[in-house]
């Protein structure tokens, strides 16, 4: 019934429509405004020009002041903060020639419309004007560029010797972390060694491994610089920290990095922002798979000592698993018992 | 010049025929045409099916992202098995969705609807030649292009869904059918339907470049082609050096799919197995697709920049400002696509140094889009303005233009883009500075062009009313993505609700998915204007927007071989509106600058002297030409 309904008042709609089009069209005929060049409807046009630039111009302010505090993510990076920074001057720069030109666009094209007595200007060029406009956008995007420049060259230079390593690798559909323990160097990994209880292909006949760990957040201390090493064990990810201002492709075959320096620990942003259940999150920004949208962890950050603490608390994976090095030369099972005798 | 006649006469009796219609028969004219005109209508007809189905598609995703709790079982008669029992999407097919709308909008509406329609329609009427080099080539690139789609529409039913892996098909995930189902058949079926597409633009480009080169007219030089012809030669170089990559990039792809090659697979453990492929690079992938991917958005923007151009300068009644400027810019710009295809990689795990160098190349493409739209508004200053629907959507594509391409600024900085590369505000920008520009410039065509194409006026009301509600309606839907990207909220979605920090937004995009429907719902005032005019339209008249260019000397509809007669000769360059002390203000390109010794200016008087010496040359023919007119 409803359907039969819906579709009667679209029929009556179009052909209501139908009817205006066609009055319009026959009035248009007899008032011979085809053989005019411009009829009314230029006048309205030109005005509703006009009218969109304002009601536009309004909308844009209103809602970007209103939001501000939604859209404007807080920081928590060391980085964070310059590449913001960079940001808002790039929105600063543009903004500026966003309104300009916006104003020009529609304002001439309201004071120039057509009217029957006046005539156009024969202005064809003007290589002053020209290149005038060539090299203000070139210096203009100089500065940008240096500035951009030296933000990414520190931003992406080598991480410092003492920062914190974390592995994150990327599968589907989820993150998995590996601490590196007390010798701060993560074991070897192979693909091929990925099995239903060694979900990241780690090589425990590498001494390195013995002390490795795995994590289900990732834990970093407030303040110090965090390495993060990225690697995908089947597509593309990448890893994305929305407040940290961090990303960066987790590609098979490739290992990635980024080192970035939190400056906020979970519980000061909660403070900050007023918000009790506010966690720093992990996303995924390369499309994966089905479940892409669902690629979720953890990171927390707490204070240097917090973490000292929390490192001396958690248990390797051999720990957890001795079958893991059940295989493993004699003299690692050794290292691995005087390891955790300690 | 006997040649020339005896082709006068083919194509007077041709006419003839025509009124009868038993010279050409129904297969010949409409569907295995050689006609650059027909080609050219088939492409836009073509183009204008695939833009709603591409459409139609981001209005099916539109609904998943505004209304996330919707139940629709109501699409369960087109969707089918895609909709679950509770009434939700599918999670695959709503990457299978983004993924083909991508495709379809990018390559078939915007490359082949766009710059297959006017190269193929204008070239030869603006150049005055009476086809393309080529017209058996140009029929093979459309029926190349109408297979591929075929294949790739036929990809849309099959039971594991098209391909869903985005358009950019990054391996591994589209070389491994475990990874996501529209990795198997599907994309296949989108590589091979990209092969046939693929052959179908450098057929066309051949042709375009060759036509430009070989076929002008007398007296078109360089120098006096319209900016819609430079913009179309530049379009089809770039397609010319860039598409074969892409086919090569297909092509490993289809190596590392099928016979078990490394080309992009290294490492991989999927589906409880470790996959014996060792060595290869998923970032070579990303380095050969946007080696096409780049200049893709040039071949997609190009041309629609070449169209408003011409708009723009006819119906302010004022020269376009700066043309040898706007030639070098576009120049420029062609140049420079080849250049900056990393900036879509800064994160993609390559070297960072490569990073700046191509941040320094990326940001350098601004400057000659800038000196572009500069010369836009300069040419709209003091000029008198009609706004014809063509116009409006001309003023529409420059503001998209600027728009989109500011916040390119930002996308192109390296340092900046860690933050919001592949997040809502790269939809936002290269939706308006790719898509709604380069559609703009597609519906600024068909507004201008359709008197010649089909011998009848658009309803100019219907374009008006078209024109706002879609100007309106694209930055209601396209600029609230800046505000969703900045806040974080990451590309190819399905939901966002899992994530504290994007769980936001809801009302947001809420109202983007209405005013997407509202702008698409508006797409059809324009389908009734085009198909209505099209047999009921009012007839036109031969020159319209009393413009300049040759293709407004033919008849009102031409027939094979665009002129009846003589092709005419081009006497000065496309852009003489309002000449101070000429009668009209327009001078069309056919006019010696002899007749106009009014409005000459003093360069020009000079010119004057050296067209009589070439007239009296060649007296003897034009007197032929005469005749044969008469006759």
């Amino acid at each position: 019934m409803y359907g039969f309904l819906i579709a009667l008042g679209v029929l009556l709609l179009v052909s209501i429509i139908w009817m205006v089009y066609r009055i319009q069209t026959l009035v248009s005929v007899v008032k011979g405004s085809e053989k005019k060049i411009a009829t009314g409807s230029n006048k309205v046009n030109a005005a509703l020009f006009i009218v969109f630039l304002l009601a536009a111009g309004a909308l844009m302010f209103w809602y970007s002041i209103k939001e501000f505090d939604n859209y404007n993510l807080p920081i928590a990076s060391e980085h964070g903060v310059v590449t913001d920074q960079l940001f808002w001057v790039t929105m600063a720069i543009t903004g500026v020639v966003f309104i300009i030109t916006h104003i020009l666009l529609f304002w001439f094209s309201y004071r120039y419309q057509y009217k029957e007595e006046s005539k156009a200007a024969f202005f064809p060029d003007n290589n002053k004007l020209e290149v005038i406009w060539t090299a203000v956008p070139a210096l203009v995007l100089t500065v940008l560029i240096v500035y951009g420049w030296k933000s990414w060259t520190e931003i992406t230079a080598p991480a410092p010797e003492n920062a914190h390593v974390v592995e994150v690798m990327g599968y589907q559909f989820a993150w998995e972390f590996r601490y590196p323990g007390k010798d701060n160097q993560l074991g070897n990994y192979d693909y091929r060694l990925i099995n239903p209880s060694n979900s990241r292909g780690i090589d425990f006949t590498d001494k390195n491994a013995l002390d490795d760990f795995p994590a289900q957040t990732v834990v970093i201390p407030k303040g110090e610089p965090v390495l993060f090493k990225i690697r995908s064990r089947d597509v593309l990810h990448s890893v994305f920290a929305p407040h940290m201002r961090l990303k960066m492709d987790a590609v098979p075959g490739m290992p990635t990095r980024f080192w970035f320096v939190p400056t906020k620990t979970t519980a000061e942003m909660r403070a900050e922002l007023g918000d009790d259940e506010f966690v720093y999150e992990i996303a995924c920004t390369e499309v994966c798979g089905g479940g892409h949208f669902s690629m979720r962890r953890e990171i927390e950050v707490v204070e240097p000592a917090e973490y000292q603490k929390w490192l001396a608390e958690q248990k390797t994976f051999i720990e957890m698993d001795p079958a893991l090095i059940a295989d493993a030369p004699a003299e690692i099972k050794e290292l691995a018992q005087i390891q955790s005798g300690e | 010049m006997a040649v020339a006649n005896i082709s006068t006469h083919g194509t007077t009796e041709h006419d003839h025929h025509d009124d009868h219609a038993h010279s050409d028969n129904f297969i010949t004219k409409y569907v295995f045409s050689t006609d650059h005109k027909m080609i050219g209508k088939q492409f836009l007809v073509t183009g204008i099916v695939w833009a709603l189905i591409g459409g139609f598609l981001s209005i099916l995703f539109r609904l998943q992202l505004g209304f996330p709790d919707m139940d629709m079982t109501f699409l369960k008669p087109i969707l089918g098995g895609w909709i679950d029992e509770s009434g939700a999407l599918d999670t695959n097919f709503y990457l299978a969705l983004v993924t083909m709308h991508g495709t379809i909008m990018v390559f078939f509406v915007l490359t082949a609807g766009l710059s297959g329609t006017f190269s193929n329609y204008l070239i030869p009427l603006q150049i005055g030649a009476r086809d393309m080099a080529s017209g058996f080539m140009n029929m093979l690139s459309y029926w190349f292009f109408f297979v591929a789609g075929v294949i790739m529409f036929i990809s849309l039913f099959i039971s594991t869904g098209p391909a869903g892996g985005g358009w950019v098909i990054y391996p591994p995930l589209s070389a491994l059918e475990q990874a996501i189902p529209g990795s198997g058949l599907g994309m296949t079926l989108w590589l091979v339907a990209m092969v046939f597409f693929i052959a179908s633009q450098l057929l066309g480009g051949i042709n375009y470049i060759t036509t430009v080169i070989n076929l002008r007219t007398k007296g078109m030089s360089f120098s006096r082609l319209p900016l819609t012809i430079w913009s179309f030669f530049l379009t089809a170089v770039i397609g010319l050096l860039s598409f074969p990559v892409l086919f090569s990039a297909a092509l490993l792809l289809v190596f590392d799919r099928s016979f078990g090659t490394s080309f992009y697979l290294s490492d991989i453990y999927i589906g409880g197995e470790a996959l014996p492929n060792t060595g290869g690079s998923a970032v070579l992938f990303q380095h050969l697709f946007w080696f096409l991917g780049h200049p893709e958005v040039y071949i997609v923007l190009l041309p629609a920049l070449g169209i408003t151009s011409e708009v723009i300068a006819t119906n302010s009644r004022k020269p376009i400002f700066g043309y040898k400027a706007m030639i070098l810019s576009m120049l420029g710009i062609t140049v420079l696509s080849f250049v900056v295809w990393a900036h879509h990689m800064f994160v993609s795990g390559m070297n960072p140094f490569l990073g700046s160098i191509f941040m320094f190349l990326t940001l350098i493409i601004a400057v000659p889009s800038a000196v572009k739209v500069f010369n836009y508004l300069t040419t709209l200053w003091r000029g008198n303005l009609v706004f014809t629907p063509a116009m409006l959507f001309s003023i529409g594509l420059v503001s998209f233009f600027i728009s989109g391409g500011l916040t390119g600024i930002f996308l192109g900085n390296s340092a900046v883009d860690i933050q919001l590369h592949d997040t809502y505000f790269v939809v936002a920008h290269f939706h308006l500075v790719m898509g709604s520009a380069s559609f703009f410039g597609l519906m600024a065509g068909v507004y201008h062009w359709f008197p010649k194409m089909f011998g009848r006026m658009m309803d100019a009301k219907l374009g008006y009313i078209h024109f706002w509600l879609t100007f309106v309606g694209v930055y209601m839907v396209f600029f609230p993505m800046h505000y969703i990207g900045i806040a974080g909220f990451p590309r190819r979605y399905y939901s966002w609700t899992n994530f504290n920090f994007a769980d936001m937004y809801t009302d947001l995009n809420m109202f983007v998915s209405v005013a997407a429907i509202v702008t698409f719902g508006a797409q059809f005032i324009f389908l009734f204007n085009f198909f209505y005019s099209m047999y009921k339209g009012r007839r036109a008249p031969q020159n319209p927007w009393r413009s300049n260019t040759l293709e407004w000397t033919t008849p009102v509809e031409p027939g094979h071989g665009n002129w009846p007669g003589e092709i005419p000769t081009v006497y000065r360059w496309p852009y003489d509106y309002s000449k101070p002390g000429a009668k009209d203000d327009f001078i069309p390109q056919t006019v010696p600058l002899s007749s106009t010794p009014e409005s000459n200016l003093p360069h020009e008087a000079e010119q004057v002297k050296l067209e009589r010496e070439i007239m009296a040359e060649e007296g003897a023919d034009v007197l032929v030409a005469n005749e044969s007119k008469e006759s």
